[in-house]
């Protein structure tokens, strides 16, 4: 999308504009230790709310609604619930035990690493020349709409990492290997963008496609 | 209720209603707590590693010690994730780091179109301008616009590079290093590398620049 001005920089932002923003950041995450959800699940579900809520949100209002349809959809916490502001249903297993204080530590230093073995040679090599795909799926992508049915180059070929197509759906992570494209200005915004500008995306290679 | 952490907002007077967002929040955090799912001192621990352990100071001596340093810089263009976790700084969103070196030719700025997403390992928490819609439809379309936003004139011999993190793999930038710095201890030059000139929106302070 356009339109949307200048970009404004806040002098001397603070990390959090308001306590409540500290505890959106921390709820999350902790919730996401129990295992109910991918982290492409969550991004899937944060880009599903409506465009005109969406962009009226702030960033950690955001959050908190992908978190409130993620632990609904779950059964772990029921709109009902939300509503009422407290427990009304009898809590259950999670897939992961709850994350204690003690352990936060060590997970978020561990993080989510998301590379993959994959069984097969690439299929595309650096310099060369490659068309991004032209899809318009339902579900969850991360080809953005400007980079679908443009040509580029390989820069490089990374391993393989989870897929997010299929991770953010209960498909599974069936890893695919990673291509660094870079997209002249030109090619993405046509001959009035500026000539020497270029783009670089990450793909999977199921996005690639010759030309 | 937690005594330390400030959920309630001292600024409003008594008689003010809580907003939505905080309510919500609130009972969020309580139904949570009473189901078991997460535990009060997990959430702390969160925070405090956020508003107090990890935020760009640490990209800052990375960036400072591939100045000072051309074996690390070496180390870190063939496996930045290793290089930076010799410092001792990882883990989440920091899995898969890839250095990107400005240069009198090119200028690196880094985005994510899709989301929000950033190295939280070497830079914190991102700024709200990085995770809002100006900055993510604006940079990959008229970047210069983007660094004129910020009151960034770049040469006009120097060609911009966009990354859109559209994968898991994250862009730390390593601005160019000022002049009259020779000499210059690791410490001292991390105090000139600003989070902005490690994502591309400003580049570091000069000698004798106020911060």
């Amino acid at each position: 999308m356009m339109g949307f001005g200048a970009v404004r920089p806040e002098a001397d932002e603070p990390i959090f504009h308001a306590p409540w923003e500290t505890r959106a950041l921390a709820l999350t995450l902790a919730c996401g230790a129990l295992g109910e959800w991918t982290i492409d699940t969550s991004r899937h579900v944060r880009e599903s709310i409506h465009p005109v809520r969406y962009l009226s949100y702030s960033y950690y209002e955001i959050w908190i609604e992908a978190l409130t349809t993620l632990l609904d959809r779950q059964g772990l916490v029921s709109a009902a619930e939300m509503s009422a502001g407290r427990s009304l249903d009898a809590a259950r297993q999670t897939r992961r035990p709850r994350l204690a204080g003690g352990d936060v530590a060590a997970v978020l230093a561990r993080g989510g690493p998301c590379d993959r073995e994959v069984a097969t040679a690439a299929l595309f090599t650096p310099g060369e020349t490659v068309r991004t795909r032209t899809i318009n799926p339902t579900g969850h992508t991360r080809l953005p709409r400007y980079a679908r049915g443009k040509t580029g180059v390989v820069e490089r070929v990374h391993g393989g990492f989870v897929f997010p197509d299929s991770s953010a759906h209960d498909g599974g992570e069936a890893p695919q290997r990673v291509y660094t494209i870079v997209f002249t200005g030109r090619e993405l915004w046509g001959e009035e963008a500026d000539p020497d500008l270029t783009v670089a995306l990450d793909c999977w290679e199921s996005y690639l496609e010759r030309p | 209720m937690s005594d330390h952490e400030d959920d309630h907002d001292h600024s409003h007077d008594h008689g003010a209603p809580v907003s939505p967002i905080v309510q919500r929040v609130r009972a969020l955090e309580a139904i949570l707590i009473e189901k078991g799912y997460i535990e009060e001192a997990a959430l702390d621990a969160i925070i405090d590693t956020y508003q107090t352990k990890v935020g760009p100071r640490n990209g800052a001596r990375v960036v400072a010690k591939a100045w000072s340093d051309p074996a690390y810089l070496e180390r870190l263009r063939a496996d930045a994730t290793k290089a930076i976790a010799e410092l001792g700084y990882g883990g989440r969103q920091g899995e898969h780091m890839m250095i990107v070196e400005n240069t009198p030719e090119r200028h690196n700025l880094v985005v994510c179109t899709l989301c929000s997403c950033y190295p939280w390992s070497v830079l914190g928490l991102p700024p709200v301008w990085y995770k809002s819609a100006p900055y993510r439809a604006k940079a990959v379309l008229d970047p210069r616009g983007v660094l004129a936003d910020f009151g960034i004139v770049l040469p006009e011999k120097t060609a911009i590079r966009v990354w859109d993190s559209t994968a898991e793999l994250r862009y730390l930038v390593v601005p160019m290093r000022p002049e009259g710095t020779e000499g210059w201890s690791e410490e001292k030059l991390a105090a000139l590398v600003t989070r902005e000139s490690m994502i591309g929106t400003s580049q570091p302070l000069r000698p004798g620049d106020t911060a």
